[in-house]
């Protein structure tokens, strides 16, 4: 009986292993969008940074944040800059939509991507602000008006 | 005519400010030598501190408010507060995140009627820290108050604690964050006193900005601990008060004409 348990996994273990090269042959690994205009090469070579980005955010986060410390390298504002696409309409796309640089490979490997729950995922386009301005609400600005407020339920 | 040389002298500086940072980005993307570029910008930006340096305890950044310039039907810092920062409306006053607000105060006694906007007022004895129980509120050395947002829980404590009501818990999923302001769900938050546009040595808060561009110039922004700041300056010439003073907080929000 116990062998017969260990053919049977064998055979299922060949049979597994014989249907790997079928899919082998179809390349799953995402395809990323990089925006070569930006330049060809990012802050660390490209190895490190599939490895080793998010250690470089999490220390970075800290000296920004409690210390004050704003150089570019590794902060995660200047990921978004160079790694957000345009659409054909000039707009920037978010970098956590779908397909795009920063999504298309954590749905591939499956780690939830929670920088963007706070983290702007599009560069600002618009930093003047001026009261006659009339898109200043529409930018995003709260302005105290009731007749503005937008209800749902 | 020494005004006038100055002013064309700060406009030359600024624009050789921005060239200055443009240059340095444009090494950046050649070279990629950090070291190198964040020398330039220190350079390039003489007011603020450089890029690679941290907050310092030889500054403390403060306010100061003066409440006989500030009028009704005026909310030029509240709307470029909420601009800066890309605070949203979502459902309406009673739950947005309000980082600086209006408020009319009367003096029972002579019916005086002041108005004043009222912000996190960046206590040197913060009361919100005290009671942070993960080390999410905390003081930076140059004295400005933040939320860590990364270890907030959100259990709202220091809005509790806080004898200004100055700070605001994020209700709901927020998008079109600002870059340099990340907010979020689930977590408290306040005024910054713009610190981004400190550490970029802008020398000024989107408030103080506002006020003096398109009002009467109410609110000045500097170094209390520089004696030959504008605002140090104020301070020791006119009277001025913090708001509830008897709590000893040691603000770093003073106020005039209250």
């Amino acid at each position: 009986m116990k062998y017969l348990k260990t053919i049977f996994s064998m055979l299922l273990a060949m049979l597994v292993l014989s249907a790997v090269p079928a899919l082998a042959g179809e390349d799953l690994r995402p395809e990323l969008k990089i925006n070569r205009d930006k330049g060809d090469t990012c802050v660390e070579p490209v190895e490190i940074m599939r490895k080793d980005h998010i250690k470089f955010l999490l220390h970075k986060r800290d000296e920004t944040m409690r210390e004050g410390i704003r150089t570019k390298k590794y902060s995660l504002k200047e990921c978004v800059n160079c790694h957000a696409n345009k659409d054909d309409q000039g707009k920037y796309i978010p970098v956590n939509a779908p397909g795009e640089f920063c999504s298309s490979c954590h749905t591939y490997s499956s780690i939830k991507l929670d920088c963007f729950e706070c983290h702007a995922t599009t560069p600002r386009e618009s930093t003047t602000w001026h009261p006659a301005d009339p898109d200043a609400t529409r930018k995003g600005a709260a302005v105290d008006m009731p007749n503005k407020q937008t209800t749902t339920n | 005519m020494g005004q006038k040389t100055k002013q064309t002298t700060e406009l030359a500086n600024k624009e050789r400010r921005s060239f200055l940072g443009k240059a340095a980005v444009a090494t950046a993307s050649m070279t990629l030598a950090p070291g190198v570029i964040f020398m330039g910008m220190a350079e390039a930006k003489p007011p603020g501190k450089p890029a690679d340096e941290k907050a310092s305890d030889k500054n403390r950044w403060g306010l100061l408010i003066d409440t006989n310039k500030c009028v009704d039907d005026c909310d030029a810092c509240v709307q470029a507060c909420n601009f800066e920062n890309g605070l949203t409306t979502i459902h309406g006053p009673e739950t947005d995140a309000q980082w600086i607000r209006k408020v009319k105060i009367r003096n029972k006694a002579t019916k005086k009627i002041s108005y004043l906007p009222l912000l996190c007022q960046h206590c040197e004895y913060a009361p919100c820290i005290d009671v942070c129980p993960t080390g999410a509120s905390f003081r930076r050395k140059d004295g400005i108050v933040l939320v860590d947002k990364h270890i907030c829980i959100g259990c709202r404590y220091c809005m509790m604690a806080c004898p200004y009501k100055a700070r605001s818990f994020v209700h709901e999923t927020i998008t079109n964050q600002v870059p340099d302001v990340p907010r979020g769900k689930g977590t408290v938050e306040a005024c910054t006193m713009c610190v981004h546009k400190i550490d970029r040595g802008d020398g000024s808060t989107a408030c103080v900005d506002a006020c003096k561009k398109y009002a009467n110039g109410a609110i000045i922004f500097g170094d209390l601990k520089d004696p030959n700041s504008n605002i140090a300056k104020e301070l020791t010439t006119y009277q001025s008060t913090q708001l509830r003073p008897d709590l000893r907080l040691n603000t770093g929000v003073r106020y005039r004409g209250i």
